[in-house]
């Protein structure tokens, strides 16, 4: 299979369900680490870049967990093939603009994928379905301790894995997990959630990382501090928080029943009619549209089997991936046409939700 | 810096192009660069060679000479300031005075207490750390039946608070496994 081939496939942790998986979304590990007597790779030249990339890509490709993995040089890509991977969260926007002596390095599964020269000489990662936070972080442990008996790592007994930027010092450790928070935004919580995490030292950020708009009411949380506490301890901390955030968001959705089910009924029963028949869609509207129609399912209203498609359309409905199935360049009007289309097929075997539960409680009322 | 476009998002794409003669920036945020189509090829060569050169080029990098600078890589105390990351490994030793406060901010601690690579062995007893030695996670039901014997335990040594405590992670953990 070509690299082509792989970006055309929806990754493994898109389709299958995991723990929680009806609130959270994924759960990402990633490891910073850098080579001793190398410049950082925001630091150093073309040819210093170069160097690392040879050191480390052959260590990588023969890693028992990369078996036919695919490695390829940031230059060798083509933007759309980048693009692809920053929607996927394979890589980051940063690194997508990369240039000569930048790679990436993924398995099969798309579960690990390892950047080369982006803000460290490697930053790896591994994604799981639902909350697996300390999951990933196992497999990504034991790449991680395969690789340091290979390659000489930056490391000090004070400050822990010296990385180019000193916030991530000390574990180079940065875990997170995508939340899907309908009924905290709808409830009008969400704002007092995203000040008490920050208050215990977690960060919460939209779809795709800083400064990014929460669309879809997906939210991702993780560890700021990466110094002077261990990786368990960091990766506790996150499942504990999570889980009374899991909590939160399901009274937050029992609420709105409650009190409102005509908002509740109105929101999705619109999200139903607009993305049955709409033909021209943009991203943003298409998000949030798809964001109430995966509550739906959550509630009961929508059938379960259509979270899998839901989950997988969130992603290729974005520009790139969008281009890369009609295999051209598409002007952001062809886009919103195409995502249209694209959605109405997927979706042809949704029936209107069924709010039968909700009316029969409402009649018990009476 | 903000997207020159709408204004209200944070720049992330750099655009630069050369106008009259005159090279012309411009900066978007994701939103406004999509609908711009800034994210064709060139566009990508371009954010490619504009990257390193800094935000503010040449003109302020007159340094003092007799800056504290990095002996394997050269980097300053004026490039820390300006880009918030150090040159390689070795910056962490030669610019090490002030760090502690920094790191204190930061990570309210300045003593790392998480994996050690095995190849650096030579380490303090106290500060070993390490993680449950098991391969795998273990499954629900043995954590589970785990977590109602240390319950019983804890009963039987009136701890109730640690009681209290297994009794939550107990019934969230079935409720857990009962979901799925
Ligand atoms: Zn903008
Ligand atoms: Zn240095």
């Amino acid at each position: 299979m070509r690299f082509s081939t792989l970006l055309k496939k929806p990754a493994e942790w898109m389709r299958s369900p995991g723990p929680q998986s009806d609130i959270v979304m994924t759960s990402r590990v990633r490891l910073a680490r850098n080579l001793v007597g190398h410049p950082f790779p925001g630091w150093a030249r073309k040819e210093d870049r170069s160097v690392i990339m040879e050191e480390v890509r052959p260590p990588l490709e023969e890693l028992s967990e990369m078996k036919d993995s695919f490695s390829e040089e940031m230059t060798k890509l083509t933007a759309l093939e980048k693009q692809v991977l920053v929607e996927r969260h394979l890589i980051s926007r940063e690194h997508a603009a990369k240039g000569p002596g930048c790679g990436t390095v993924m398995n099969r599964s798309q579960t690990i994928s390892v950047m080369v020269n982006e803000e460290d000489h490697l930053r790896m990662q591994a994604i799981r379905p639902g909350l697996q936070l300390m999951s990933a972080y196992r497999s990504l442990d034991q790449i991680d301790s395969s690789l340091e008996k290979e390659l000489p790592y930056a490391f000090d007994h004070q400050y822990g894995y010296l990385t180019a930027c000193p916030t991530n010092l000390g574990t180079g450790m940065r875990a997170s997990a995508m939340l899907h928070l309908p009924g905290l935004v709808l409830g009008e919580q969400i704002n007092q959630t995203i000040q008490g995490a920050n208050k215990i030292g977690l960060a919460v950020r939209g779809l795709y990382g800083e400064g990014t708009e929460a669309l879809a009411n997906l939210f991702q949380i993780s560890n700021q501090n990466t110094l002077g506490t261990d990786e368990g301890e960091i990766i506790e901390h996150l499942d504990r928080v999570i889980t009374q955030m899991i909590e939160n968001e399901k009274n937050a959705r029992m609420k709105i029943l409650e009190d409102k089910p005509t908002m509740m009924q109105d929101q999705i029963g619109r999200a139903y009619a607009v993305l049955k028949y709409a033909h021209i869609i943009t991203s943003k509207e298409a998000l949030n549209y798809l964001s109430m129609i995966r509550l739906g399912c959550d509630l009961g209203f929508v059938p379960e089997e259509e979270r899998e498609t839901i989950n997988v359309l969130l992603t290729e409905i974005q520009p790139a991936h969008l281009q890369i199935s009609a295999k051209r360049k598409l002007s952001p009007e062809e886009r919103d046409i195409l995502r249209a289309d694209i959605i109405r097929t997927s979706l042809n075997r949704l029936t209107p939700p069924d709010f039968s539960t909700i009316l029969t409680e409402r009649d018990d009322d009476e | 810096m903000n997207c020159d476009v709408c204004q209200k998002e944070k720049a992330t794409v750099f655009f630069s192009q050369v106008v009259d003669g005159n090279l012309q920036k411009v900066n978007l945020c994701k939103c406004c660069a999509d609908d711009k189509g800034v994210t064709d090829p060139t566009g990508f060569a371009l954010a490619d060679m504009l990257e390193g050169m800094g935000e503010e080029t040449a003109t302020e990098t007159a340094v003092a000479t007799d800056e504290l600078s990095c002996p394997s890589c050269g980097f300053s105390q004026t490039d820390f300031k300006k880009t918030g990351r150090f040159g390689c490994a070795d910056c962490y030793h030669v610019f090490d005075e002030g760090l502690d406060g920094l790191l204190e901010a930061m990570h309210k601690h300045t003593q790392h207490r998480g994996k050690v690579p095995s190849t650096f062995p030579d380490l303090p007893e106290a500060e070993i750390n390490p993680l449950p030695e098991e391969p795998m996670a273990p499954s629900p039901l043995d954590k589970l039946s785990e977590l109602k014997v240390s319950l019983s335990k804890s009963v039987e040594d009136e701890d109730y608070e640690e009681a209290a405590r297994l009794r939550d992670q107990i019934s969230q953990l079935e409720s857990q496994m009962g979901d799925s």
